[in-house]
């Protein structure tokens, strides 16, 4: 058995414990209540259902629309997708599903029935079917979303992921 | 090593000659009572580290004051500890202070040579109250809102310059975004700097005058 512990010294290891445990239990919160927006995962991938696969017919382009959500602590901000489902045959793997996004300035391209061409209202650019250039300014064809599947119930869901 | 750190730091910055003279200098007799003041600028401290925390996430405009809250509230990690330490801590910084005031003028100590003590004490006590009153509109829910209206209406009760108080108080006729604004600044510019001044002046004399003795028979 060493020398037994004089009074000042166990005041002093006591008091350096409390002090410690005092710091930690005031500290960890308030480093917690710093950092805690950098520790939040938000949602940036989705599966997103766009409609039933037997309601679309092959052949013809058919639009789509949602919305998404962006949540920053209490601030909401909502953004508009669209875009349109080409079925080349009755096979639910040969769909083509393009983003309606112009790639010249981001407008939103129309169907126009009549041409059989995607046209661009702001700067009269025009795609094609499969989404390729057909004139105007964007530099690339129409976005496309590559990821798709059909659900058990019939529906053609995508998969989104924020740029 | 520690002992030449503190030897080179203490004979450039007096730390010894602080030491004594702050913290260990003669105490008269005393008790639990005589604490309060020790314990209302532990709380002054406490509401100052809290308030500059809720400041990172809080928003004073109508649009997102309550909003800012509810997420402090439910959103952030601990944030509904840090809202409710400065919640709780103004009420009781204001029962401090006051009970302080009242050992102050039973015990008698605000008498020849602390008078000027006692008055900065007066100071003290007004702007701590100030605080919690602008700091109750902050939220800006129902209650803060005509916990406000009827404030400042009373403040507008002051004969003849009574309107001009009311406007100055609110920045303008009504209860808008630039009452939450203004009452915003006061609690976290204003008021706090006059507070944090007149502590200073007032800790000062407690340490040039010592404390009072108890007042025995024979006083």
């Amino acid at each position: 058995m060493s020398e037994p512990i004089s009074r000042r010294d166990f005041i002093k290891g006591v008091s350096a414990v409390v002090g410690g445990m005092i710091t930690a239990v005031i500290g960890i919160p308030t480093i917690a209540y710093l950092i805690d927006p950098a520790l939040k995962e938000s949602a940036k991938e989705d599966w997103i259902p766009v409609g039933r696969l037997d309601e679309m017919p092959v052949g013809k382009p058919t639009p789509f629309s949602f919305t998404r959500v962006q949540v920053n602590g209490w601030e909401r901000t909502a953004t508009s997708h669209g875009g349109y489902v080409i079925r080349k045959s009755e096979d639910p793997n040969e769909v083509l599903i393009l983003n309606s996004r112009c790639t010249h300035l981001a407008c939103t391209v129309n169907w126009s029935e009549g041409d059989q061409v995607f046209l661009c209202p702001c700067h009269d650019a025009s795609f094609g079917m499969q989404g390729e250039v057909l004139g105007g300014p964007p530099p690339r064809p129409l976005d496309r979303y590559t990821e798709f599947r059909v659900s058990d119930e019939g529906m053609l869901e995508i998969f989104y992921k924020e740029a | 090593m520690w002992k030449k750190v503190f030897d080179w730091l203490d004979e450039r910055l007096g730390l010894n000659d602080a030491y004594k003279n702050l913290l260990d200098r003669p105490e008269p007799r005393g008790n639990w009572w005589n604490t309060l003041g020790s314990a209302s600028l532990f709380l002054f401290i406490l509401q100052g580290a809290t308030g500059i925390f809720l400041t990172v996430y809080y928003t004073p405009s109508p649009d997102h004051a309550y909003d800012s809250i509810q997420y402090i509230m439910d959103g952030v990690a601990f944030g509904w500890l840090i809202r409710g330490i400065h919640h709780w801590g103004a009420s009781l910084m204001v029962l401090i202070v006051f009970i302080h005031m009242l050992r102050v003028f039973v015990t008698a100590s605000y008498k020849y040579p602390r008078e000027m003590t006692w008055l900065i004490g007066i100071g003290l006590l007004l702007t701590t109250v100030g605080m919690g009153f602008t700091g109750y509109l902050l939220p800006w829910n129902q209650r803060a809102y005509w916990a406000t209206t009827v404030g400042t209406q009373i403040a507008g009760s002051v004969p003849f310059m009574g309107e001009f108080i009311l406007k100055a108080l609110r920045g303008g006729p009504d209860l808008s975004a630039l009452t939450l604004q203004r009452f915003f600044a006061a609690h976290i510019w204003m008021i706090p700097a006059v507070l944090a001044g007149l502590m200073g002046v007032h800790l000062y004399l407690i340490i040039k005058h010592g404390e009072s003795h108890f007042p025995t028979k024979e006083d």
